[in-house]
């Protein structure tokens, strides 16, 4: 504990739960890779594909992503506030029943409880308890920003608060469900109703967990990384209004040529073009924040994670919205390609973003050094090239799974069946297994170098 | 500007901004019937089926198979007539899915025969060598449990009595356990003796993918 007052504890709990489950969450990616070319990997009902997909995307998005932001928001907040948190004994409740809800969605998960609409798979009880500690950390939230002795907010704290507000609405709208037992209910949406509730749902909690509070890590600590004031103050006003507004528009870009009526589906094409603009506002702001000082990317370890973190973003909301049109929709949708976009921006951007923020943070709430930087440069490279082999893997195999699907012969008939698809593809699953095995190596070295960050003997005589 | 310094003015200002969008893309699509239409040729699914489709979302098949076929000229090639919204709605959730690792099951119903699903259900290679579906024999292993079928089939409002939803159940146990059913010796292949006058798991699985784009095939004829 540092002797400002602020409370660390909590802190250094949600992030060391991240931790935790970013390991198992990539273990269960790394189970379901192998399965995608070795089908004799389904040895029992609980390790089948099916079940084990959204362990994989729940342990990732709810358990490692929600305990990395709650980390660094806790922290932000006493920094950017200058008080301690208002209820430390909320917060740490709200660690112990934020991990026992991640565990118990695993199993749920594992044993087949799964309402299938997705990144909203928990059955009801659990859904119940994330809304609980959502509105146990909500209370520290506004607690801490209404007493807070700083005037003004800063940017991350705009991006706290937008996220605060959207998951609440977003988490429940989607999840109202009527139930029939204690572990199985059904969706109060019917059909059509039901898949465009979802995917604003699904567009949105990625928006504002990978998005959202990610910016916020970004807009904080990459001025407190770098030492450089944020490049322009008026355009993260604009952009963060401008993305707050847009991002609710666009999720039928998810059910393009669906049935869902025709309208909502090109309302969402035009505001996923017009996200482009916000998105980039940061990207800009990001770049033009190192304008003159760009030898730190060498010369600082952690400028090189929130560079190449940004960049993937950038590249990440072109490629998300030219997705969502008509014609090339037509061609990528249901294929490899998206996976590959969506591992872009969680392996990348998000990951690379939350490393920085990690490693900058966790020594200064231990009162130490980190255990070693050039730890943290292997762990930069391994996750840098294993993912972008990764994502390019996914995206030539999704053009060539596509380009079969849409073959003809001279006749008007199809040129391949489903199965020829598959088997074609078998090259490229091996290929990402083995990215992804560069990949995790790369987040054992930040685990270990992080772990031994905090097992050193902390400073004597720093406030 | 002056909010930055109010932080629950910041937070309501941000939660309307937030509804806008949500409310014309969302909400009042809700509140519009032509969202999802109902047509009087697309039958509520049956208890079994319903419990079958119940196994689909507990197994994630969702996770690999979408449901919904798009207008696009090499798709209805592959897989029959484009989806209409109609046939979805006594759907709670959908099911369209977002990736096919395997084929569009919307219009799976009626295109093989249930012999074809026992055996393909129990091993996906022994069909395809080079399938990469996960084996789902062991569904024949479970006896169906049809505790809930009721209380099921009245939250989704099919309007079934018990009688109804009894004499569905034992009309399908009796189809499928009938010596002179089809699909025999297929299903008694997978299935084990002690189970094989019981429905099984795996009964009401391919029950739910026989019924998948059935119906509308009478709407479309009528049209």
């Amino acid at each position: 504990m540092s002797d400002t007052g602020y409370n660390y504890r909590v802190v250094k709990g949600f992030a060391f739960s991240a931790l935790f489950w970013l390991v198992i969450g990539l273990v269960v990616g790394l189970w379901i890779a192998f399965e995608m070319f070795y089908p004799a990997l389904n040895l029992t009902p609980w390790l089948s594909f099916g079940r084990l997909r959204v362990v994989h995307t729940n342990g990732l998005g709810l358990g490692f992503g929600l305990a990395a932001i709650f980390a660094t928001s806790y922290y932000m907040l006493q920094r950017l506030t200058r008080i301690p948190l208002p209820f430390p004994r909320l917060a740490q409740a709200h660690l112990y029943l934020f991990n026992t809800t991640i565990a118990l969605a695993a199993v749920s998960l594992f044993a087949g409880m799964n309402t299938t609409k997705e990144y909203a798979e928990l059955e009801w009880p659990l859904d119940i308890s994330v809304v609980v500690f959502w509105v146990m950390f909500a209370i520290n939230v506004f607690g801490i920003l209404v007493k807070r002795k700083e005037q003004q907010m800063y940017i991350s704290l705009w991006y706290i608060i937008a996220m605060t507000v959207a998951i609440a609405i977003l988490y429940i709208v989607n999840n109202l469900e009527i139930p029939v037992t204690l572990f199985k209910s059904y969706s109060v949406y019917i059909g059509a109703n039901d898949a465009n509730v979802e995917w604003w749902y699904a567009h949105n909690v990625v928006g504002f967990i990978f998005t959202v509070p990610i910016l916020a890590m970004f807009y904080y600590f990459l001025p407190k990384s770098s030492g450089l004031p944020i490049y322009s103050h008026r355009l993260s006003i604009v952009s963060f209004w401008a993305l707050n507004f847009a991002y609710l528009w666009t999720g039928a870009h998810h059910l393009m040529l669906t049935p869902l009526p025709e309208w909502i589906q090109t309302v969402a094409i035009a505001f996923s073009i017009f996200l482009i603009a916000p998105s980039w506002g940061s990207v800009v702001n990001g770049y033009y924040t190192l304008q003159g000082n760009w030898e730190q990317i060498r010369s600082n370890y952690l400028i090189k994670f929130f560079i190449a973190g940004i960049t993937f973003y950038g590249l990440q909301t072109i490629q998300g919205p030219l997705q969502g049109l008509r014609t090339l929709n037509a061609f990528f949708h249901y294929t490899d390609w998206v996976i590959g976009h969506v591992h872009m921006g969680t392996m990348g951007w998000v990951t690379m973003v939350i490393s920085a923020s990690f490693y900058y943070m966790i020594p200064r709430i231990t009162n130490t050094e980190l255990y070693s930087i050039k730890l943290a440069n292997t762990h930069f490279w391994l996750i840098l090239v294993g993912q972008f082999t990764w994502t390019i893997t996914m995206w030539v195999s999704g053009i060539q799974q596509a380009a079969m699907w849409k073959a003809t012969n001279p006749d008007g008939s199809l040129m391949y069946n489903f199965l020829d698809s598959i088997a074609s593809l078998y090259p490229y699953y091996r290929l990402r297994f083995a990215a992804g095995v560069v990949y995790f190596i790369g987040i054992l070295v930040f685990v270990w170098n992080l772990v031994m960050t905090v097992r050193q003997q902390p400073h004597q005589t720093e406030a | 500007m002056g909010i930055s310094s109010k932080p629950v003015v910041f937070a309501v200002l941000a939660a309307v901004v937030i509804m806008l969008g949500t409310t014309v893309t969302v909400f009042i699509p809700l509140l519009t019937p032509s969202t999802q239409p109902v047509s009087r040729y697309i039958k509520p699914y049956t208890a079994v089926e319903q419990e079958g489709r119940d196994i689909y979302m507990r197994e994630g098949c969702n996770n690999c198979h979408t449901q919904t076929v798009r207008p696009l000229r090499t798709e209805v090639l592959r897989y029959g007539e484009y989806s209409k919204p109609e046939e979805f709605a006594y759907d709670r959730p959908f099911l369209w899915g977002s990736r096919r690792i395997g084929p569009d099951l919307n219009r799976v119903g009626g295109k093989y025969p249930d012999s074809w699903h026992y055996t393909h259900l129990e091993s996906p290679q022994g069909m395809f060598e080079k399938s990469n579906m996960p084996p789902y024999g062991w569904l024949a292993k479970n006896r169906l449990d049809t505790q809930y079928s009721l209380k099921k089939t009245s939250i989704l409002g099919y309007g079934y009595s018990e009688r109804d939803v009894q004499q569905q159940i034992e009309q399908y146990r009796s189809t499928v356990t009938d010596k002179n059913y089809a699909s025999k010796e297929s299903r008694d292949k997978v299935t084990p003796p002690e189970l094989r006058n019981d429905l099984t798991e795996m009964d009401a699985l391919i029950a739910y993918l026989q019924k998948l784009g059935r119906d509308v095939k009478k709407m479309e004829a009528a049209k």
